[in-house]
């Protein structure tokens, strides 16, 4: 006779009735509800603090009393389980708050300039009295800038993935890809001053008569740096993911191995390497400390990267927000609004992208 | 890091140790120009002297230089940055009469240039290491609650949402901390005045504000989407029969979490921490908007002040000289270095366990 078909009177052998017992939800809820009571009654009646001390310490409370009233009708380790999931969902909630916070005022504040003229007109003869003005000159310069990095930090990245995936063998392609990952790392600040060093302080004097200038091309050779490893990484994980049955495929057929990565690994994997190449560009775009040192900044407008001072949306808002004109935070916060919506139209596109794309 | 697509993948279709594999063996056995015979000194393969002979220059090898010299371009820029940041700093710091790592004020513009590192090095320090305090515990909650806790349907929108928030630009929230933030912050700093003054941390009599505090929450707030994204990665990288054995074994959830997921992500999130510690060092803006701007060396954490290289960097290179661009471009070295050692440190984790390696980006 075995042991479950020996009927205890009185007990039924179910799932239900096996359970250990739990806290009641009401209970839970009551623990709540006089822990912030107390937490009130002792902030308000000592007078140290506000609403916000309120919260907090109810919090408290409540996770001493959960815990001392669940350790007596579940055990202490059912309590502790209980305690570090309300721990995890609170960490939730409170990060919630700023970064909910943040987005608010972006778009609250950011409404306040939101207009033609805004993106029709720039900076140049507007005094701290003007309430008009705008970022056109500033979106030109980002997307001259960004757009001549991506011209030459793409083909340099996925050349440079190529070789790591497909030729890179030994000590010397371990190396790069180690060299990679730490370039990923590399502060936005020591690329700008890489490029001042070598650009605007070395280079640029032999074109310009001895003296050193600033230009949006010195900017895009910063952003260049920066975006480099990340499209390096990008392409190389894409690369990994082409099955190796369709590169055995084209060299059966004959082909060289340099043409078959050209017609079949690299078509195969385009979806997501364009993903990576967006994503680098939506982080670069963003960028406002290389700008700052190699560019300079400017209030007018200037279509030539090669040569004078440019701006750049992130160095745009940056200069407004050290600003002393009354108009110029409502300028500062537009720009920004503007800043993140192009960065986020990039990385939602991106990552709509990589949902479509095959091989992940 | 973190917005890579799709990497878990990776171990399973077509891995980097069967291409290879694969590529080479084809490639030789079949490719009348054997792809590994570069000076062409071994016959060709497959069928007596029907095939052509290799050419001097084939586009095999042509493309094979083209690749490595891009790969080799990653080293030759990194080698580039130390060198052209070394002798531009150089010049500055023979001209400095004060010790540059000890001296703890930066006037480099003057007629005797004087200037340190010492209280820049210390804030850049304290205000990162202080947010990584406040965000890690946070990140590593909100990646557990979405690898372990949340609902997939709710799971999946709000880690594109974190994902999305490690996109935003640093300046935006830099504005944010000055214009928003900065005023509960301050409430904040009185009311730890009021009561615990007697901490040293939370002395002063002001004025609060534009402190170290706000410096390094903000640093936090910009720090924990990183994080966060990193770690969930890692999380969701347990395998399903750790966790269905320490379940089997009676453990409540939080005890499967603390033996099987944990331990097993250890390493991954401490390359987390470590990528997350690299990004806030060598935070520029943020801080340049939320510090006070104060060159002294002072763990209060309330009291208008707090600078770091990289704030330092963006504030007064305007009005710098030759002098003062040296003195900024040695402070810079000073700050690659230190990303350098805290990433090189990073990588080395992540390389010790190969699962992390195509993840944790």
């Amino acid at each position: 006779m075995s042991l479950l078909e020996q009927e205890v009177p009185g007990v039924v052998m179910t799932p239900d009735h096996i359970r250990s017992k739990k806290l009641p939800w009401p209970v839970d809820l009551g623990i709540a509800v006089v822990a912030l009571a107390v937490s009130a009654a002792v902030v308000y009646g000592l007078g140290i603090g506000n609403w916000v001390l309120v919260v907090v310490l109810g919090v408290a409370f409540y996770l001493a009393g959960m815990f001392a009233a669940a350790s007596r009708v579940e055990g202490r380790r059912s309590a502790r389980n209980r305690l570090w999931k309300t721990l995890i969902y609170g960490a939730c909630l409170l990060a919630i708050l700023p970064l909910a916070s943040v987005v608010w005022t972006l778009v609250s504040k950011g409404a306040a300039r939101l207009d033609g003229d805004f993106f029709g007109s720039s900076m140049n003869n507007i005094g701290a009295r003007d309430a008009n003005g705008g970022a056109y000159h500033a979106i030109v310069g980002t997307l001259q800038q960004v757009g001549i990095a991506t011209l030459m930090a793409v083909p340099l990245g996925v050349l440079g993935a190529i070789y790591l995936v497909e030729y890179g063998r030994g000590k010397f392609a371990l190396t790069v890809r180690f060299f990679v990952d730490v370039m990923t790392g590399i502060p936005s600040i020591v690329a700008g001053l890489f490029i001042l060093a070598f650009w605007v302080l070395i280079v640029s004097p032999w074109f310009n008569n001895g003296t050193p200038r600033f230009s949006g091309f010195a900017a895009s050779l910063a952003l260049t740096v920066l975006m480099l490893p990340t499209i390096v990484r990008s392409t190389e994980e894409m690369l990994r993911l082409v099955p190796g049955p369709l590169r055995e495929g084209a060299y059966a057929l004959g082909v060289p191995q340099w043409k078959t990565i050209l017609k079949v690994v690299l078509p195969t994997a385009l979806p997501g390497i364009v993903t990576g190449i967006m994503l680098a560009v939506a982080r670069a775009a963003g960028e406002t400390a290389p700008v700052l040192l190699v560019a300079g900044g400017a209030a007018a407008i200037n279509f030539d990267p090669f040569s004078g001072n440019q701006s750049s949306l992130a160095l745009f808002v940056y200069q407004q927000a050290g600003d002393a004109s009354r108009y110029a935070p409502d300028r500062a916060w537009t720009a920004a609004l503007t800043l993140v919506a192009l960065v986020l139209v990039l990385t939602i596109a991106a990552k709509l992208l990589a949902r479509r794309n095959r091989l992940s | 890091m973190g917005d890579y697509p799709s990497r878990s993948a990776s171990t399973r279709a077509g891995g980097s140790s069967v291409t290879a594999r694969h590529a080479r063996s084809a490639g030789s056995g079949v490719s009348p120009i054997p792809p590994d015979d570069l000076d062409g000194s071994r016959p060709p393969l497959g069928g007596g002297g029907a095939l052509p002979r290799k050419a001097r220059f084939s586009m095999e090898a042509g493309f094979r230089g083209l690749t490595t010299a891009a790969g080799a371009m990653v080293l030759v820029i990194i080698v580039a940055i130390a060198v052209f940041l070394v002798s531009k700093a150089v010049p500055a710091l023979q001209a400095n009469t004060e010790n540059f790592l000890t001296y703890k004020a930066w006037f480099p513009n003057d007629a005797e240039p004087k200037f340190g590192i010492a209280a820049l090095a210390f804030g850049t320090v304290l205000t990162s290491v202080l947010a990584l305090i406040v965000a890690v515990p946070i990140a590593l909650g909100i990646a557990l609650f979405l690898s372990h806790y949340a609902p997939r349907r709710l799971a999946n929108p709000l880690g594109f949402v974190i994902d999305l928030l490690a996109a935003v630009p640093s300046v935006v929230f830099g504005l944010w901390g000055r214009d928003v933030f900065r005023e509960p912050v301050q409430d904040l700093s009185v009311w730890l005045n009021k009561y615990f003054s007697w901490l040293p941390i939370f002395g002063g009599d002001g004025p609060f504000g534009r402190s170290i505090m706000l410096g390094s929450l903000v640093l936090a707030i910009m720090v924990l989407p990183i994080v966060t994204s990193l770690s969930r990665e890692v999380f969701q990288q347990t395998p399903l029969m750790n966790e269905e054995a320490a379940l089997a074994l009676g453990a409540t959830k939080w005890e499967m979490i603390r033996t099987a997921v944990v331990p097993y992500g250890k390493p991954g999130v401490i390359a987390a921490v470590m990528l997350g510690l690299g990004r806030a060092l060598g935070e520029t803006i943020a801080l340049a908007l939320t510090l006070g701007i104060v060159f002294n060396i002072s763990f209060n954490l309330i009291q208008s002040g707090g600078n770091s290289i990289a704030a330092n960097i963006a504030n007064t290179f305007g009005e710098a000289n030759a002098t003062g661009r040296g003195a900024l471009i040695a402070s810079g070295l000073v700050l690659f270095a230190i990303t350098l050692v805290v990433n090189m440190a990073a990588r080395a984790i992540i390389y010790r366990r190969r699962e992390f390696r195509d993840s944790a980006a």
